[in-house]
């Protein structure tokens, strides 16, 4: 067991766990954050999608001995009122249907977004495809995210 | 004895009459007690509840004495419990709109909260079978229309006019002309000493006059997900509760024989290992599998502490089993004779009199539901005895039984929340993951979470079952069919080793139901056994009925040389409906309606596919040599077709650019679902037609995680998906699981015409 301090969504969190604990399980667990989602806990779903230093990362195969100094945003700190132009698409468009899937879909489309603010059709399909949808809103995703790239 | 199908039937759990739709409901004055443990009242506050009755088979009054609750607030604020549970297809919002519309709310006005699980309050809420629209529609709007019809007495009391002077609108009673305007939350008082009206003074509103009801309004829950804030059944968390990981029989009906955690114990933040009995054979479909639990502080260490397990395990009989070499056996079966479930005609004669015969054998895998979040759920077993239960559960009264069952106490003793589910698709009506908690949280003392993995869940879920399938087609001299014979072969729902053939509700499904005017039928079953636990997946066993008729069909007419789509017009002949009267061997369940009330109309059919052909383009896509496949399929009394186009990109790999879907649901009542259900459907069903497939070899599940139990991405999505809905005044039937059995075949029908090879197997190669 390690003292780790994380700076998660502008803040700082001490916190105690092994060195191999994957970052997934510290912000749910530990944190008590439960925005981020487990779905298959071996980098291939997406589901539990966080940004580190802005770059999206699958936080269930991140152990959080490598988190080190980076800055970690979760869904709970995408945008302060739950406004950030995805957001707003993602209600525009009525993206979700169970909805477990999309917080690691909008954390990896804000990624792709911030690096490339107008992706063409095959960017974003490239740029998504780790992140599954069992329910089948891709279309809606992909829709969601070029209209959120218009309002940039 | 096989048991009954929940997803056909809308049973109570402790019985399983089936049930029509024949809305019996009784409007009532509820206690404001009763509502508050629910949901938060504003001072004053007036409830109404809705008393389900529904017609028995022979036509007899069932009660079940249940409410569900409407409130108007003092401040004005509408709530409308929601009974059934929401698993991605907008449920949750589609029945209390039904409510706010008919009464007159504004919809911003409008709260929902999500009802326990309890049979005597509410009713049947298994979600499944695609029946909660189907079911509540009229009882919904028949609250709605109780509590306007008071408002307005209330308020034409108070005006001193005629009640016919005054309607509702946005939350308000206004008087027609709009002079004047009253807050419902205003007219509480006098609606609290009102008698409730009796039925026959309500009227209802027309379906033109809907203001939510046939648009598409968004899911009351869309910004609590698109913000991280919805609860999902992992997302509870409670003091001093422990995670458990569980590893259970590899093979189903193994039993420990003896097991090692020192080192599971040894990780740190590990508590406890807890042994679950399991039933062995059979396994059940509401029981958990035998198995080792690993409790401790968090999710990490269970996980690491239930690698750290050391079990022997007698394997039993299942340890032989390759699904393999068992579908190859299932096959070679149904070229021999098997029990005959329909009979029109004389197919033998047929056959020996046709000009040719075609014959075609099917084959399909089985599969796993693989919802994003995997099977999770909270229980909080209390010093007294009685426990609290929060689970993603399509099925909470079924949970609550199992619990109570498990820990043998009285269901009363028994709490169940229900939380969101991030997906279901069959496999959470299955309580197997609730009672876990259950016992778990009994052996520990505290409350406990068991997690499963994602491992945990494709190696025991509940599959859709492997099937064989061989139809033999007649055709006389000038290419029309005069004969059908299908002989189908499946391990059916929730039975075990001895030989059975599928259930009669399992060939209800899109087989025995064959609508086409051909004069000679035999359908035929044969026996197989499960090797596994065998359970029902989005639209259960349409899904290789589907693909097996409507690629023949696509095959009959490329003999016969004419366009599929006119074929099927032709072969549905007048528009009629079917009741398919002597000919069926056994029930004919007709997804719980009687056949009188929901029967099966050719018209309603051939609008659907006219519809499809016409808004796709078909007629000048096939003259251009437009790779474009074509299949209908009527399943949960909705009408569909679909027509699919493929393309391969540079690379080689096959692309799906266009879709068509026309559907008769009946009313649409939220149309934005409705599409998402079908753009939804299309997705999964790629997936089903693909990528994805369970084997087993010595009784144990072959694939591990998505890597190798595929589901599409985003890139082999189809792209564009058009959902044509027919507008219909028809009772409403549900959309959650028709969009799925015509898309296969008509995706493999266009994957001929591209590649000139026919798939005969799922997944396909191509
Ligand atoms: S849970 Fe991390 S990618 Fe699936
Ligand atoms: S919305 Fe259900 S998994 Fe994506």
């Amino acid at each position: 067991m390690e003292n780790y301090t994380l700076t998660i969504n502008g803040k700082t969190q001490d916190v105690n766990a092994p060195e191999d604990m994957p970052l997934l399980w510290v912000i749910r667990d530990l944190l008590d954050m439960k925005g981020t989602k487990f779905g298959c806990g071996q980098a291939l779903c997406g589901a539990c999608t966080v940004h580190l230093d802005g770059e999206a990362v699958r936080s269930c195969s991140l152990p959080i001995s490598q988190v080190g100094e980076g800055k970690i945003t979760t869904i709970e700190g995408l945008s302060e009122e739950g406004d950030h132009p995805l957001q707003k698409a993602w209600v525009e468009h009525i993206v979700p249907q169970c909805g477990y899937c999309q917080s690691g879909q909008i954390m990896n489309a804000a990624a792709l977004l911030a690096k490339n603010p107008s992706p063409s059709d095959s960017d974003i399909e490239s740029a998504m495809e780790g992140n599954l949808c069992r329910c089948g809103t891709y279309n809606r995703i992909k829709d969601a995210i070029l209209t959120a790239s218009k309002s940039l | 004895m096989m048991p009954k199908l929940p997803f056909l039937k809308k049973e109570k759990t402790d019985a399983s009459t089936p049930l029509s739709t024949g809305d019996r409901s009784e409007i009532f004055r509820a206690s404001r007690r009763d509502f508050l443990k629910i949901g938060s009242l504003a001072a004053g506050g007036f409830v109404l509840g809705i008393n389900f009755q529904c017609n028995g088979p022979k036509g007899e009054l069932i009660t079940f004495a249940p409410n569900v609750f409407v409130s108007i607030g003092s401040d004005n604020i509408v709530t409308i419990v929601a009974h059934r549970s929401e698993m991605g297809t907008g449920i949750r919002t589609t029945l209390p709109m039904i409510v706010a519309d008919e009464l007159g709310a504004d919809w911003s006005k409008v709260k929902i909260v999500q009802a326990e699980g309890d049979e005597e309050k509410y009713g049947n809420q298994n979600t499944d079978g695609s029946f909660s629209v189907r079911m509540f529609y009229e009882p919904m709007k028949k609250a709605g229309a109780t509590a306007r019809h008071m408002l307005v007495q209330a308020a034409a009391k108070e005006w001193g006019v005629d009640p016919s002077e005054c309607d509702t609108e946005s939350s308000h009673v206004i008087l027609k002309g709009g002079s004047k305007k009253i807050p419902f939350g205003d007219l509480v008082a006098q609606i609290q000493v009102m008698e409730i009206p009796k039925p026959e003074v309500l009227t209802m509103k027309e379906f033109s006059s809907y203001k939510l009801v046939g648009t598409d309004l968004p899911i009351y829950d869309v910004k609590d997900i698109a913000t991280g804030k919805a609860v999902f059944g992992a997302d509870v968390n409670l003091p001093n509760m422990l995670i458990a990981v569980v590893q259970r029989s590899p093979v189903v009906g193994a039993k420990v024989v003896s097991f090692n955690d020192e080192k599971a114990l040894a990780v740190p933040g590990v508590k406890k290992v807890v042994k679950i009995d399991g039933p062995g054979l059979p396994a059940g479909l509401d029981k958990p599998l035998e198995g080792i639990a690993v409790l401790a502080e968090n999710t990490w260490a269970a996980i690491k502490g239930s690698q750290a397990l050391e079990i022997e395990w007698d394997l039993g009989p299942n340890q032989t089993y390759n699904s393999g070499v068992q579908l190859e056996e299932m096959l070679k079966s149904t070229a021999s004779n098997g029990t005959v479930k329909r009979e029109r005609g004389n197919f033998n004669q047929a056959k020996s009199s046709s000009g040719k015969v075609l014959e075609k054998t099917y084959l399909a895998p089985f599969y796993a539901h693989s919802t994003i979040e995997p099977p999770a759920a909270i229980a909080d077993v209390k010093a007294d005895g009685s426990v609290e239960v929060w689970a993603p559960s399509q099925h909470p009264q079924w949970a609550r039984g199992a619990v109570a069952g498990a820990l043998g106490i009285d269901v009363s003793k028994v709490k169940i929340n229900v939380t969101l589910l991030g997906g279901g698709f069959g496999r959470k009506s299955k309580p197997d993951f609730v009672a876990e908690a259950a016992l778990l949280s009994k052996a520990a003392g505290v409350p406990v979470r068991v997690q499963w993995t994602r491992e945990c869940d494709l190696h025991h879920d509940y599959f859709h079952s492997h099937s064989a399938q061989r139809i033999v087609a007649t055709l006389d001299g000038s290419g029309n069919l005069t004969g059908w014979n299908h002989h189908t072969v499946f391990p059916a729902i929730g039975s075990g080793l001895d030989a059975a053939p599928p259930s009669d509700g399992e060939l209800d499904l899109g087989c025995r139901d064959f609508p086409y005017d051909v004069p000679n039928i035999r359908i035929e079953a044969h026996e197989s056994s499960a090797h596994t636990r065998v359970g029902w997946l989005r639209s259960v066993s349409n899904i290789h009925h589907a693909f097996a008729i409507s690629t023949m069909l696509d095959e009959i007419a490329e003999t016969k040389g004419v366009d599929p789509v006119d074929q099927a017009i032709q072969l549905l002949g007048e528009d009629k409906d079917l009741i398919f009267a002597g000919e069926m061997v056994g029930d004919y369940g007709n997804y719980g309606e009687k056949i009188e009330d929901f029967p099966w109309n050719t018209g309603r059919m051939k609008k659907v596919i006219e519809t499809v052909a016409e808004k796709s383009n078909w007629k000048a896509n096939l003259a251009a040599g437009k790779a474009v496949g074509f299949a209908a399929h009527k399943s949960f009394l909705t009408y569909v077709a679909c027509v699919v186009t493929v393309e391969k990109d540079a690379a080689g790999n096959l692309l799906i650019p266009e879709v068509h879907y026309a559907v008769d649901c009946g009313i649409p009542v939220n149309t934005d679902r409705i599409r998402s259900q079908f753009e939804g459907g299309a997705q999964f069903a790629t997936s089903l037609a693909m990528t994805s497939a369970i084997t087993f070899e010595n009784g144990k599940v072959q694939q591990n995680n998505f890597d190798t139990y595929k589901v599409i991405r985003m890139p082999q999505s189809p792209k564009k998906i058009n959902v044509h809905i027919i507008p219909s005044t028809e009772k409403p039937t549900g959309v959650g699981e028709p969009p799925v059995p015509p898309f296969i075949p008509a995706l493999a029908n266009a994957i001929y015409k591209l590649t000139g090879k026919r798939n005969y197997e799922l997944p396909f190669k191509a």
